[in-house]
Formats: C-alpha cells, structure tokens, sequence
C-alpha cells in the first residue's frame, strides 16, 4: 500500500498545459526550478510534437518530488493512453480545463474508471 | 475453480475433528468481518465519488475565472508570460502529504503550505500591479481547490484498490477456504462413524464368539458329569493361577 517513504519528501505541483494556464499558475506561485535546472512546469504550444509531450510527461512523472500533476484536459487527450495507463496514487494527476476548452468530465481518466466500475452496479 | 474442493489432508481423530471445527468458526467470523469491512469503504467511496463530480465541475467554473483575470492583466500590463516564467525559482506554494486514518485505511490528504517569500518582488512586473496582484489571488485560491480536488482522488484511487483487494479476500474466504474445511469436516466425521461401526461389529463378533464357547464348554461339563456323578468338583480358588478370561460386556 502507501509506504511514508513514497510521498515523504514529494510537496511540488507539476504543470503541462498551455501558455496561459502555465502562467496564471506560476504566478501562484507554485512554479520551481531545481538545482539542476529542471522545471516542474511544460508549456506546450501548437508546435509540440506528441512524443515531446509524452516525453515531458514521463519526467514528472519520474520525480520523486512531485505530488500532484496537473495536466489541460485537451493535452491530456493527446497522451490519453499514458495517462489511462498511470495508476498509482502518487503522483495524482488533475485534468484540468483551459481557457478554450471547457472541462468535459466524459474525458477526464479518474472519472472513466469510476464508470467502469460502477457500469456493473 | 470452485469445482476443486479439496479437503486438507488430516488424520481422522478425534482432535482433527475439534481443531477443524475451531477452523470453521474463525473463517465464518473472518468472512463476515471483511464483507461488512467492504461494504463500509464501497459507501465511502460512493461519498467521495459525489464530491469529486462536484469539485471537478465548480473548479471548471473557477479556473475560468481565473483565466479571465490573468487576460485582465494581459490587457493592462501586456504579455507577462516570459517574464513569469524566467522569474520562476524556488516553489512557494507547496503541499504536504497527511496520512488520515479513514475506517481502517490509512488515506493521504494534501496541504497546502507556503514556504519562503514572493519570488516575484524581484521582477520587473510594477506597472499594472494591481491587476497582478488580483490575478495572482485568483490562481492561489484556484490552486487550493486544485489540491482539495486532488486529495479527493488520491483517496479514491487508494480506496479503489483496497476495495478489490478485501472482495478479493472475501470470496476467497467464501468459495475456498469454507468449503475446502466443511469437506474435511465431513471426511473426519464419516471416517469416525466408519471406525464406530468396525469397532461395534468387532465387538458383537468376539461375544458371539465368547458365547458360543462356554456353551459348548457348559456342555462338555454336563456330558462328565453324567458320566462320573461321584467324582468330586474342586471349587475355583483365587489362589489358582488358572488365567482368567478377559471380561467382556
């Protein structure tokens, strides 16, 4: 199950999504760049190939730092089989709408499984 | 699977019967236990699930305000994005990890905590800092209920588990286990009716037997007697050390 040592030291918020939502959120505040340089934040733009994207989110995923994903929920349906695959509770990844996409709950993986289940009750 | 109940291998005594009893009772206490277990976290689950729907949908509603506030800022100030961005260095907004002990599982759930000062005191975002400042509310209370939400699932995605995990327990216990000891309930006991039953036969065998023995001894002695009626008995002494026949009932 959950050991401590599994999210003892992860208190960060990771962020993929566009420009503006990366913006507003770093202006929280909850923004960080370690000693290595590594940003716990990726913008993606209509540039970003979808293996930069899977790419981008494996590393957060990898962290041992990150606590929460948070993800646009258009972004995340680009790399949707990535995301259904992610199980574990740690870190919790957290779709989120963006500015020209509204939240769609049909979409959002947690809510699927959810579905899934209680297709049957 | 089912159809494969097997009894455990045992020596049908007595003291089988008793411990495979015992067994019997521990794993019909045991089932019912963890069923009602199961059935307490599925209702927590449902609760959480309801709250979930909610929070996703009103933080919908409020990460669109945000987004307006930071165009706001956009209109007056221009695009900060680079600026924010570079100006990123050490997280301020940071959550801890709390275990909360929830009808026996042990659920984590986020905090949100600040640490250190406002990185962005140093930038060069004065002009419009109003609107900054507005918009940069918006988001930490955005954030705070991103990290509810995020509580929210996490527990259900652990609750998740644990329910799998305990049903799967459950109808072990009901479909293996019980009737695997039942059988060898059933074995023991039949195996001991089986002994009774030789041990009755053996027994109603010998007296029978014993019985037709000292009738054909009874009459050997009746044939002397009317042969020699002047012969003199000797009484049986205890002194003898004649063997005496086993006393059988």
């Amino acid at each position: 199950m959950t050991s401590t040592a599994q999210y003892k030291d992860r208190n960060l918020i990771g962020i993929i999504g566009d420009e503006d939502s990366v913006t507003g959120l770093l202006l929280a505040g909850i923004g960080h760049i370690d000693a290595k340089q590594k940003k716990n934040f990726f913008v993606v733009d209509s540039k970003t190939s979808k293996q930069q994207l899977e790419e981008a989110f494996q590393d957060l995923l990898k962290r041992r730092d990150i606590a929460i994903i948070l993800i646009n929920q258009h972004v995340a349906e680009t790399i949707r089989e990535l995301i259904d695959e992610h199980t574990d509770a740690f870190p919790t990844i957290l779709e989120i709408p963006s500015k020209d996409h509204p939240y769609d709950p049909s979409k959002d993986s947690v809510l699927k499984r959810v579905q899934r289940l209680f297709g049957s009750d | 699977m089912s159809g494969n109940n097997q009894r455990l291998a045992v020596f049908p005594t007595r003291m089988a019967l008793t411990t495979m009893k015992l067994r019997l009772k521990g794993a019909q206490t045991g089932h019912s236990l963890l069923k009602r277990k199961s059935e307490a976290l599925t209702k927590r689950f449902r609760a959480i699930l309801g709250k979930i729907d909610e929070a996703k949908r009103k933080m919908g509603k409020l990460m669109q305000g945000a987004a307006f506030s930071l165009a706001e800022v956009t209109y007056a100030t221009g695009d900060i994005s680079f600026a924010v961005q570079s100006a990123v260095r050490q997280a301020q907004l940071r959550v801890r990890t709390k275990q909360e002990n929830v009808s026996g599982v042990m659920l984590p759930a986020f905090e949100l905590y600040s640490e250190g000062g406002n990185a962005f005191e140093l930038t060069g975002l004065g002009r419009g800092g109003q609107q900054i400042a507005r918009a940069k509310d918006v988001y930490a209370k955005a954030v705070a209920q991103l990290v509810e939400l995020a509580s929210l699932q996490t527990a259900f995605v652990i609750l998740d588990e644990v329910i799998k995990v305990t049903n799967r327990r459950v109808n072990a216990i009901e479909f293996v286990i019980i009737p695997r000891v039942e059988n060898t309930i059933k074995y023991i006991t039949s195996e001991l009716d089986e002994m009774d039953r030789e041990e009755f036969f053996r027994l109603k065998k010998v007296q029978g037997k014993k019985k037709r023995d000292r009738a054909a001894d009874e009459a050997v002695r009746v044939a002397r007697l009317e042969a020699e009626p002047e012969v003199e008995q000797h009484a049986a002494s205890v002194l003898h050390d004649d063997e005496d026949a086993d006393i059988i009932f």
